[in-house]
C-alpha cells in the first residue's frame, strides 16, 4: 500500500504547560512495496510517527494516506479497524505484549480478533511460527515459560498471522544478541520479498538500513532532516554526523581506502568477500603498474 | 484529565507551609481534624474556618486551584447537605415547598456537617498540595518510629509507600504502551457491549501483571546488590528539623483551641 504523509504534525497535550510538538509539518512518501528505514536520534519522533501508521494517533494537522485509509486531522476514521488489520505493528520489545495461556493461542489472538476463521487461523499460526524459526511443538508451551529471544519471536510471529500488507517495526532486535538480530532481520527482508509487503523499520543501525532498506528518511526534530537512497545518504558523513548518527563501517572503510590508496571503491551492496576481491585488484593492480 | 482527579497533587510554591517540617503538618492536621467536631456554635466554627482559609491563603497556591482539586468531593458535600434537608425532622418548619416541609434543624445540621465536611477535605488537601510524597513518608516513618518497640515496621511501611508512589508514574506508561500495542492487534477497548470491554481488559492486565512482578523481582536484586539490609542502623539523607516556623505554628494552634473551647456553648 503507498504511504503518504502530507504536512503531517503533532502535538501530545496541545494548550497546556506540557505541550511538546512531536512532529512538525511532515511530508514524504513511499510506494507499495518498498523497505523504508525510518532513523533518528532519541525524542526525533519516530514513535510518534509510526503510531500514525495504524492509526493510534491522529495527526493534529495534515493527513495522512495508507492505501485506501485517510487519516486526516480532526476527523474521525470508522474503518480503524481494517486498516490494523492490514497494518501489522511490532512494537518495541514486542514480548511485553504476550498474555496468553499457550503460544498457540497467543499467535492467534491477532487474527481472531479480526473475525479470521477457525481453520485460517490454525493454517495461519503454523506458517507463522515457522517463519519466525520456531518448532511446532512450542505452540502448546506457555510463553512465559520461553527465553527472551523465543519470547521475542512468538510475538512477531503474532503479527505476522494477522497477514498484513504493511508491516512496521519498532526496533525489532533491541537487545538480542548479534546473531538473533541478524537472524529476525534477515527473516524480515525474506517476507518482504516473498509476501510483497511495504516495510518500515525503525533502526538505531546504520548497517541494517543500508543493508535491508531502499529508502532512508532521517528525522531531526519531528522534521525531515534528509531522506533518499541509503548509498546517496550515507555519503554524507558531516550532515549525519551533526545529528550524532554514524555512517556505516563499510562506508566508513571505504572512505578510508579512498584517502589513503587514492583509489575508489564504490559501494553497490557487496558481501565483504567480494569487497575484499576487488581491493585485492586494486592493491595488486596498483603494483603492476610500478 | 488527570489533573483535576488528582486531590491535592504537590505544586511547589516555596511559602511558609511548604517549608514547614511535614511532622508538623500531619500533627496539625490530625489534631484539627479531632477538634473539628468539638465545635457547636456559630463562633467556633467561624474560627475553624478562618483557620482554614487563612492557611489556604499562606500556601500561596492559587485559591482557584485548591478548589478545583475538590472537585470529586463538591458532589459529596452537596449530597450530604441535600439528605439532611429531606431526613432531619426537628424544629419548627420554616418554610412548605409543594406539601414538603422545610425544617429549621434540617438547615442547621444539614449546613454545619457540610461546612465540617469542607473543612476536613481542604485542611488535608493542603497537607499534599504543600508536601512532597517523599517528605510525608518520611514523616510517618519518624512519627511511627516509637511504636518499632512493639515490633511495628515503621521503616518498612514508609519504604513501601516511596516504592508504590515511584512506580505509579512508571505503570502508567506500561499501560499506555501495552494497550496499544493490543489495540494494533484489534482489540478494542472503546466500543462493544460490558462484556467484550471486560474481556479487552485481560490482555492489558496480564502483561500490565507479569512486568510489575519482574520489576518488583529487579529492583529487590538491586536494593540487595547495594548494601540494603532494612531500616537497623540507616542513616538518613534528609533529616527532619523542628524550627522556629513549627514552634510558631504550634503556638498559633494551641490560641486555636483555646479560642475554640471560649466560643463554644
Amino acid at each position: 500500500m503507498d504511504i503518504t504523509f502530507d504536512h503531517v504534525s503533532y502535538t501530545y497535550q496541545p494548550n497546556s504547560p506540557f505541550e511538546h510538538h512531536a512532529l512538525k509539518d511532515l511530508s514524504f512518501q513511499f510506494s507499495s512495496g518498498s523497505f523504508v528505514a525510518v532513523i533518528g536520534h532519541t525524542g526525533s519522533g519516530k514513535s510518534t510517527l509510526i503510531q500514525h501508521l495504524n492509526g493510534l494517533v491522529q495527526p493534529t494537522e495534515g493527513a495522512v494516506s495508507i492505501g485506501s485509509y485517510h487519516l486526516q486531522a480532526g476527523k474521525k476514521n470508522k474503518k480503524l479497524r481494517e486498516l490494523r488489520e492490514k497494518v501489522g505493528v511490532v512494537f518495541q520489545y514486542p514480548e511485553h505484549q504476550l498474555f496468553e495461556e499457550t503460544v498457540e493461542k497467543d499467535i492467534a489472538f491477532g487474527p481472531s480478533n479480526f473475525g479470521v476463521g477457525e481453520e485460517d487461523i490454525k493454517q495461519r499460526t503454523k506458517e507463522a511460527i515457522s517463519a519466525v524459526h520456531l518448532s511446532e511443538d512450542m505452540l502448546q508451551r506457555s510463553p512465559f515459560d520461553l527465553s527472551g529471544g523465543q519470547m521475542r519471536r512468538v510475538a512477531i510471529a503474532g503479527v505476522l498471522a494477522m497477514d498484513p500488507d504493511v508491516l512496521v517495526l519498532d526496533e525489532p532486535t533491541a537487545g538480542l544478541d548479534p546473531r538473533g538480530q541478524k537472524e529476525i532481520m534477515d527473516m524480515f527482508a525474506r517476507l518482504h520479498k516473498q509476501k510483497q509487503l511495504t516495510t518500515v523499520l525503525v533502526t538505531h543501525s546504520m548497517e541494517d538500513a543500508l543493508k535491508y532498506a531502499d529508502h532512508v528518511i532521517i528525522l531531526k526534530d519531528g522534521e525531515v532532516y534528509k531522506e533518499g537512497a541509503p548509498l546517496e545518504i550515507f555519503k554524507e558523513k558531516e550532515a549525519l554526523q551533526s545529528v550524532q548518527l554514524d555512517v556505516p563501517e563499510v562506508i566508513e572503510f571505504l572512505g578510508e581506502v579512498e584517502r589513503t590508496l587514492d583509489e575508489k571503491i564504490s559501494y553497490q551492496g557487496q558481501s565483504i568477500a567480494e569487497l575484499a576481491k576487488e581491493l585485492a585488484q586494486v592493491v595488486k593492480g596498483g603494483r603492476d603498474h610500478e | 484529565m488527570s489533573s483535576s482527579m488528582m486531590i491535592g497533587q504537590y505544586i511547589p510554591a516555596g511559602s511558609f507551609i511548604h517549608k514547614l517540617d511535614p511532622r508538623t503538618k500531619i500533627a496539625i492536621i490530625f489534631f484539627f481534624v479531632v477538634i473539628v467536631f468539638f465545635a457547636n456554635s456559630v463562633m467556633s466554627y467561624g474560627l475553624l474556618t478562618l483557620f482554614a482559609v487563612g492557611s489556604a491563603f499562606a500556601t500561596k497556591i492559587r485559591v482557584r486551584y485548591i478548589l478545583k482539586g475538590l472537585k470529586p468531593v463538591w458532589f459529596l458535600i452537596a449530597f450530604t447537605f441535600l439528605l439532611h434537608l429531606f431526613v432531619t425532622r426537628e424544629g419548627e418548619v420554616i418554610a412548605t415547598v409543594f406539601g414538603w416541609e422545610l425544617y429549621r434543624e434540617a438547615l442547621i445540621q444539614g449546613a454545619t456537617i457540610s461546612l465540617r465536611f469542607f473543612l476536613l477535605i481542604m485542611v488535608t488537601s493542603l497537607l499534599t498540595l504543600t508536601t512532597t510524597p517523599i517528605e510525608i513518608t518520611d514523616a510517618i516513618e519518624q512519627l511511627l518510629g516509637p511504636f518499632k518497640r512493639f515490633r511495628f515496621p515503621a521503616h518498612e511501611l514508609a519504604l513501601m509507600m516511596s516504592i508504590s508512589l515511584r512506580f505509579i508514574p512508571t505503570l502508567m506508561q506500561e499501560t499506555e504502551k501495552i494497550s496499544k500495542a493490543q489495540a494494533s492487534r484489534g482489540v478494542d477497548f472503546r466500543t462493544g457491549s460490558f462484556k467484550d470491554r471486560i474481556k479487552a481488559v485481560i490482555p492489558l492486565l496480564v502483561p500490565l501483571f507479569v512486568s510489575a512482578f519482574k520489576r518488583a523481582e529487579e529492583l529487590a536484586m538491586a536494593m540487595e546488590a547495594r548494601g540494603y539490609k532494612g531500616g537497623e542502623g540507616r542513616t538518613k539523607l534528609r533529616e527532619l528539623h523542628i524550627g522556629w516556623k513549627d514552634y510558631v505554628v504550634y503556638g498559633l494552634f494551641i490560641l486555636l483551641m483555646a479560642g475554640l473551647f471560649l466560643t463554644r456553648n
